[in-house]
């Protein structure tokens, strides 16, 4: 495998070329601008299509069109932007087209501000589009979770025929580290007739993809949606367990502030502290491992993200179901998580490491 | 001597458009001008929102629907990524004059390699007749009840003519389908539109004055009468841009 | 010669309006669908000019060539 040191969003979006997609659109927006202009040359290097919409919310209805020819396509933006997208994503639910949007997110509400912020959660798990569907939600702590994410989304999008959301802070799309590229996908087209307008799979009747279906039909479609959220997802929900087994505290954080919490644990354990984490990788499904532990031993949750109020806290709260108190801390408006503020709040609830 | 069969676009069975529906007819020509090209199974309708998408049900070809005011944005996806089909928009004012405003300029800006169908009603039929961006000055709607008021909703929006400014649009022409001189131009226009596109020339567009006779609360005939004092004096039927005949 | 499916017609009357040899008028029966529907009054005088098929919302109206 190719190794190289590359920029969060840029390796997103190399990610993204090698694991098969081939038409982008999306409109400016810090902090995931990287994106678009790296594949503004990617792109057309791979016989792709680059087209910088005139806004988010053309972007988005770009992606519906070109994901309805069997094209593997992409939109990323941040939260403002993905407010826009709100609109393209449920139409992307509604017609069964397969999509993988990032976001990038940065501080809010409103304009917020440009810096990074974990404030996007309840959007992207509960709330991506009015209408009542839902999306697989994935959240990378490092660059290279963040390729393998990205490369694998489309196959997950276009199982379910629907959006995928890579959700990501601002300072992993800012940060360098060194990935390993996987190679170019080799892409089948025999399993896009469902929803190909193009005719390469051989199709020669006509075709039809809607948005807008006759009652009966729009209810079996949610009723067979819902089937597959409840029943077939679970089983692709994953989370990285870290130092539970005899964990009294147990830390849930995903992204950036798994990654600073990760520090003050490893800290905290060299001072005699039994405190472990939870880290979701997909945020929905939403991963059982909190519902599983042993609450004979474990004292106290501690829900860290860096957006105040915490939003994972009502996921958290319906698996602990009251076995024991959630605590949270958290930084937020664009106000980064740093060792020293993470490491104090958990010495503060645990009463150790002193 | 002329023969006309019903072209093969078309579902075998009545439109979902009310009687003396213009839209019906504007489908119809497009459906005969893809007969006569032989394009049927190269077309591809990109319907929007409001009474244009009732197209989804009576279009017998591969179609696809979009979002209110986003079929040229979902049609630049799909001809970026075939560039060899015929793709074409399907869209009323309300969609693409209003909420839709964005998208047609960009789309046209860029210059689109695809061809729009824009059906100028001057109401939003499908919602029950409220004010459209288009509706004429005086002219009495749901939400402008002693008629249009240009103090507080300013003009009608002369598509054509702000399209036709732009530099990437190769076609840009509008017809009224109230006479059959109307509709005879008016499917020379789409076939032109078409053609251009099939040759690469790059953005078309073709705007149809056409008629809600329920919203207008008057008989099918009546509108066309209607539409020679009052929608064809303010819309001025006209080709407004050919980068052929300039040459 | 012109045929009229009466299944596809809605009774808007444009064809009797531009027939320019005035040989359609509306007929006195419903159809299926309960449209009053034009009738053709005069065969003989049809020229096959198709401007009836051309106004025809619904493409209901198919012309043959004269013979």
């Amino acid at each position: 495998m190719e190794k190289r040191f590359m920029k969060g969003c840029e390796a997103i979006a190399e990610a993204a070329v090698r694991g098969g997609c081939r038409f982008f659109a999306g409109y400016p927006i810090t902090p995931q601008n990287e994106i678009p202009e790296y594949l503004s040359w990617r792109l057309p290097e791979v016989g792709g299509a680059f087209v910088q919409g005139e806004s988010e919310v053309a972007s988005i209805n770009m992606v519906y069109g070109a994901a309805a020819t069997g094209k593997r396509a992409l939109t990323s933006s941040s939260g403002p932007g993905i407010s826009l997208k709100a609109e393209g994503i449920s139409y992307l639910a509604s017609a069964q087209l397969p999509a993988v949007i990032v976001n990038i997110s940065r501080g809010g509400p409103g304009l917020g501000s440009i810096q990074p912020a974990q404030s996007d959660y309840l959007q992207a798990t509960k709330a991506l589009g009015h209408g009542g569907f839902r999306a697989m939600v994935f959240a990378p702590a490092t660059l290279q979770e963040a390729v393998d994410l990205t490369y694998n989304a489309w196959e997950y999008a276009e199982r379910d025929r629907g959006p995928v959301l890579i959700l990501m802070d601002g300072c992993l799309g800012a940060i360098m580290e060194e990935v390993e590229l996987p190679p170019m996908k080799e892409l089948k087209i025999e399993n896009t007739e469902d929803w190909d307008l193009s005719r390469a799979n051989g199709r020669t009747d006509a075709h039809m993809i809607t948005p807008i279906l006759p009652e009966p039909a729009l209810e079996m479609l949610n009723r067979a949606k819902g089937m597959v959220y409840n029943m077939m997802w679970p089983m692709d929900a994953k989370a990285e367990e870290y130092m539970l087994d005899d964990a009294e505290y147990v830390v849930v954080a995903y992204g950036i502030a798994a990654r600073v919490a990760k520090e003050a644990i490893n800290e905290l354990r060299a001072k005699g502290v039994k405190i472990g984490m939870i880290r979701p990788i997909t945020l929905y499904p939403f991963p059982k491992s909190i519902e599983n532990l042993d609450y004979s031993k474990v004292k106290g949750i501690i829900d860290i993200e860096m957006t105040i109020p915490a939003q994972m806290r009502d996921d958290i709260e319906l698996q602990v179901k009251g076995r024991c108190p959630v605590h949270e801390y958290g930084r937020s408006g664009g106000m980064l998580l740093d060792d020293e503020g993470v490491y104090n709040a958990i010495a503060e609830i645990t009463g150790g490491g002193n | 001597m002329p023969e006309y069969k019903r072209p093969s676009s078309l579902m075998p069975m009545a439109t979902g458009y009310c009687p003396g529906c213009m839209h019906a007819l504007a489908t119809r020509l497009v459906a005969d001008v893809i007969d006569e090209l032989n394009q049927a199974d190269n077309a591809i309708n990109v319907v929007s929102v409001g009474c244009s998408a009732l197209n989804l049900y009576s279009w017998h070809g591969d179609v696809i629907g979009a979002a209110h005011g986003r079929a040229p944005a979902v049609a630049t996806g799909i001809k970026r990524c075939l560039p060899e089909r015929l793709v074409f928009t399907y869209q009323g004012d309300g969609d693409l004059a209003a909420i839709g405003l964005a998208e047609i300029m960009s789309a046209a800006n860029r210059g689109e390699n695809f061809t729009v169908v824009f059906a100028n009603n001057q109401t939003y039929g499908m919602t029950g007749g409220q004010m459209a961006p288009t509706t004429l000055i005086g002219q009495k709607t749901t939400t402008t009840r002693f008629g249009r008021d240009p103090q507080t909703t300013g003009y009608p929006l002369k598509m054509c003519e702000l399209i036709s400014v732009l530099e990437a649009p190769v076609f840009v022409a509008r017809y009224a389908l109230n006479s059959p001189k109307g509709v005879s131009d008016a499917k020379k226009g789409i076939k032109k539109a078409f053609e251009m596109q099939l040759a690469g020339k790059g953005f078309t567009f073709v705007e149809l004055l056409t008629n809600c006779p329920t919203n207008w609360g008057m008989s099918p005939l009546d509108t066309l009468e209607y539409m020679n004092t009052n929608t064809i004096p303010y819309f001025q039927p006209g080709v407004y841009k050919d980068a052929e005949a300039a040459k | 010669m012109i045929t009229i499916n009466s299944m596809m017609c809605k009774g808007c009357g444009y064809c009797i309006k531009f027939c320019p040899k005035h040989i359609l008028e509306m007929g006195k029966e419903r159809s299926e669908k309960g449209h009053f529907y034009p009738v053709n009054i005069n065969t003989d005088a049809c020229t096959s000019c198709a401007i009836c098929a051309l106004m025809c919302p619904e493409a209901a109206i198919e012309v043959a060539a004269k013979n």
